[in-house]
């Protein structure tokens, strides 16, 4: 067990460096840097004296070779430290410790609603005796996964908010304004996992201790809920650790379109301003909040299975 | 900064288009008038909340640019002088007078002796005189600042209340340059942080609001400042402002901005364009337009480019262009197309809109006469080249790429190619350095007619490669001129000059427009097209 988290640990500090790698090199293959961002922001002022970039890009030392920087902020990240925003002049894990909370609140809500709601959604599809009906709720989550997230967005405001008046359109306030932006990035998330559990749920029924559970006389909910789903649930648990992912991904979309703060809009701005510090604060913060959750998953795959032996590994688990 | 929100929100203009147009259908009562002045009684107290689309990061006013956050700073201090937008002069706010030199190199400033900031420090001569030394510092950090005091040789306390500053070279720009919000003045213990601690933690400044918190990405809020009694002469109320409270709040989605306004949840928002129009007409919110001095949208032509050295040729394209045509597809009802280099609303601008019609057959001779001759794939050719024009843009603003469309359509129509080129915004000041461009496009906000010079001196950056001739004669008489007359004459000059030698081809002039609710009043446009927010009250 513990060589088994041991060598899981040492795998998540390599994906964290080769996703502060990866991006250091996208940011540097771009054209322009920082400075030239920041000369070009105010682009309807009039022009700016060359001299002035480029003693400001010394400054900041973007003039150094590439490697040399790299070398540096590596040097300085993996004591903790990343720098300070380049366009203003915080530093990086300030910035990120502000938009944490906000995010968290956001994900966590958005993955609670999705799993209830898409978790639902599949049982229900899978139990009704109704054709018809088991066709259309099995056609919703196609249905969510493809729908553009910001269009999602835009039209539970416009009926929630601008028509209704039950929530705000934007803002961080209080439980009020979490509603729509969660229920937006739930619908993808819970969509996903309504199809991984309504197919895994069906494949289970088909198996041959369902028989034998109803066979010594279980109901059909007990025989469901209590045989089907424990085994049928195992995949969709993985799902759900690739989802976080997903989840941090989309409230760059959604703290946009309800103007909230959190990670997501750190991280447009920052892309935008070519803010390299921020960039690769933020690309290291995600990387690490999925590498954990994903770690957790597995450590919690023998609570739904206790045949699993942890040092197995998930592979052999599903396999 | 500002524009780029704009860019980033149009793919996203069509699907709000559809989401509103419910609001279209079920709005009624007819269209708004002009502006929510008049109405009742000006009344005391209330918040304004108001929404923009974006954060410039930053909430000193000697650094921002970006309008969005220009409308929130600017409230937090006084400039020396103020412009009055109708005819714009320089009139006193908290300098009661002033004298300048005759050749424009010396400007003397006698300050108002009642003046103190928000942390109880009095205004002096050398609270000027700190505030104008550190400008330069701010270098690229507060490139609008420092270009209004670039070349200035010294600035001295001449007694507790005047203050002189001393350029080396005429620079008569200035006097415009001391009623922006850039050269507003901070408190001396303001003026001696860092840039950085400036843009984060807000600015001591003795304006009508006091910032009382900043949450980037999020929120900018003011506080009226009690006691307040030194208001620019251009202002109608005397005294503090109406508003208790100003809330900026960042709404990036240009569709929930148009959304919240008319459900009432804020009272006024920023940059509303052509396709939030309809869903905010009628109702309860008014649209309020004024067109952005200074250098209008245009194609800034390379004027070394082998093709374009040719004067038929630019005139060619001046004339092949149908500014009309342009301005009403695709930008804000009321856009007017150029009628000049400059925009209306900039100080000494002359109309030359007989220059700058749409004729097609010209455009077809001048080309024929320069010996460009039609291919057979309808594109123009001359010794085996081809007349194609690179023109590079930027995505600061949603309107850019459909109006260059129509300009390469209207172009393809006289056998010009237009190749467009998007880049990233970031890449603006070094394309412009580089001069690796055919044509870019663009605009300059700025209220004096100065603006001409920075962009089209050939002793000065020259990024368009003009060739020196007699224009830069002018420009530079026109920065060392102080009599109004003198210096309109030249300007006019200038502005024909440029125009009939086709050294820049003005396309449409950039207009502000926001939505603001009826119940709010005298939400008034300054001389640079920004807010001023101290005779703004809510009844």
């Amino acid at each position: 067990m513990r060589r088994y988290v041991i060598k899981r640990l040492g795998q998540a500090v390599g994906v964290l460096w080769a996703a502060y790698t990866v991006s250091f090199l996208v940011l540097d293959y771009l054209p322009g840097d920082p400075v030239t961002a920041m000369a070009s922001a105010g682009m309807d002022s009039g022009q700016v004296d060359p001299q002035q970039i480029a003693a400001l890009r010394h400054e900041y030392g973007f003039d150094k070779p590439v490697l040399v920087q790299y070398a540096e902020y590596l040097g300085r990240a993996v004591r903790g430290d990343f720098g300070d925003s380049v366009s203003t002049g915080r530093p990086v894990t300030s910035a990120l410790a502000d938009a944490l909370p906000q995010t968290l609140q956001l994900t966590g809500a958005a993955l609670l609603l999705a799993v209830v709601l898409g978790g639902a959604l599949a049982v229900l599809a899978t139990y009704t005796a109704q054709r018809w009906l088991r066709q259309l709720l099995l056609s919703l989550p196609p249905l969510g996964v493809s729908v553009p997230t910001f269009w999602v967005g835009l039209l539970l405001v416009e009926t929630f908010s601008f028509r209704l008046h039950w929530f705000p359109a934007f803002g961080n306030d209080g439980f009020k304004g979490l509603v729509l932006p969660a229920l937006t990035l739930a619908v993808p998330t819970g969509a996903q996992i309504a199809q991984v559990l309504a197919k895994s749920l069906l494949t289970a029924l088909d198996q041959a201790y369902v028989e034998t559970a109803r066979a010594k006389g279980a109901g059909r909910w007990r025989v469901h809920l209590r045989h089907a789903l424990r085994n049928a649930a195992l995949p969709a648990l993985t799902v759900v650790g690739l989802l976080v992912g997903q989840l941090i991904a989309g409230s760059v979309v959604v703290e946009t379109v309800f103007s909230r703060d959190g990670l997501g809009r750190v991280t447009a701005a920052a892309v935008t301003a070519q803010d390299i510090p921020l960039v690769q604060g933020v690309v290291v913060f995600g990387a690490l909040i999925f590498v954990m959750t994903n770690l957790v998953i597995d450590l919690v795959y023998p609570l739904f299975d206790p045949r699993l032996v942890v040092a197995s590994g998930r592979k052999a688990a599903l396999a | 900064m500002t524009a780029l929100s704009d860019a980033r929100t149009s793919r996203w203009a069509v699907l709000t288009a559809l989401v509103t147009t419910s609001v279209v259908l079920t709005a009624c009562g007819s269209g708004g008038g002009d502006s929510g002045s008049g109405a009742g009684q000006p009344t005391s107290g209330g918040t304004l909340t108001f929404a923009v689309g974006s954060d410039a990061g930053c909430v000193d006013p000697q650094q921002v640019a970006s309008n969005e956050t220009i409308y929130s700073v600017r409230q937090i201090v006084d400039s020396l002088t103020d412009q009055d937008p109708k005819t714009g002069t320089i009139v006193p706010w908290l300098a009661k007078s002033w004298d300048v030199s005759s050749d424009a190199t010396t400007f003397t400033f006698h300050l108002r002796s009642d003046v103190t900031f928000s942390d109880g420090s009095k205004l002096t001569a050398q609270v000027v005189k700190d505030n104008f030394d550190a400008v330069p510092k701010l270098g690229a950090l507060g490139t609008l600042a420092e270009g209004y005091l670039s070349g200035v040789k010294s600035t001295t306390v001449v007694d507790p209340l005047t203050v002189k500053v001393t350029f080396s070279q005429p620079n008569a720009q200035f006097l415009q340059a001391t009623s922006t919000h850039s050269l507003g003045i901070e408190s001396s213990a303001s003026v001696k942080r860092t840039p950085q601690q400036k843009c984060s933690d807000g600015v001591i400044g003795s304006g009508p609001f006091v910032l009382k918190q900043y949450v980037q990405n999020q929120s900018i809020t003011l506080a009226k400042r009690t006691g307040y009694a030194w208001g620019s002469s251009q202002w109608s109320k005397k005294g503090e402002a109406y508003l208790d409270k100003l809330v900026f709040k960042v709404v990036p989605e240009a569709g929930v901005r148009a959304g919240s306004l008319q459900s009432g949840q804020v009272d006024a928002i920023s940059s509303v364009g052509k396709a939030n129009e309809a869903a905010l007409k009628g109702g309860q919110v008014t649209l309020q337009r004024r067109a952005n001095p200074g250098v209008v949208f245009g194609l800034g032509l390379n004027n070394a480019r082998p093709a374009l050295k040719d004067t038929r040729v630019r005139q060619a394209i001046v004339s092949a262009i149908d500014r009309q045509q342009i301005a009403d597809t695709v930008f804000p009802t009321g856009t007017r197309a150029a009628t000049s280099v400059l925009a209306q609303t900039t100080p000494d601008y002359t109309s030359l809109a007989s220059d700058l019609t749409s004729d097609a057959a010209k455009a077809k001779a001048l080309l024929d006469l320069s010996g460009w001759k039609m291919g057979s794939d309808g594109i123009r050719t001359k010794d085996g080249k081809k007349l194609s024009l690179t023109v590079k843009w930027f995505p600061n603003a949603s309107t850019n790429q459909p109006a260059l469309e129509l300009i390469q359509q209207q172009l393809k129509a006289v056998g010009v190619e237009v190749v467009l080129k998007q880049l990233q915004v970031t890449q603006f000041a070094p394309t412009l350095q580089s001069g690796d461009f055919d044509a870019v496009w663009g605009n300059v906000t700025r209220a004096d007619p100065d603006i001409l010079r920075s962009s089209f001196s050939t002793k000065l950056a020259n990024f368009y490669h003009l060739p020196a001739s007699s224009l830069d004669t002018a420009l530079s008489e026109q920065a060392a001129t102080v009599d109004a007359a003198k210096r309109r004459q030249l300007v006019t000059q200038v502005q024909q000059s440029l125009v009939r030698n086709a050294y820049y081809v003005p396309v449409v002039e950039l207009q502000t427009q926001l939505g603001v609710a009826k119940k709010v009043h005298d939400v008034n446009f300054d001389a640079s097209s920004r807010i001023q927010l101290h005779d703004t009250w809510i009844g």
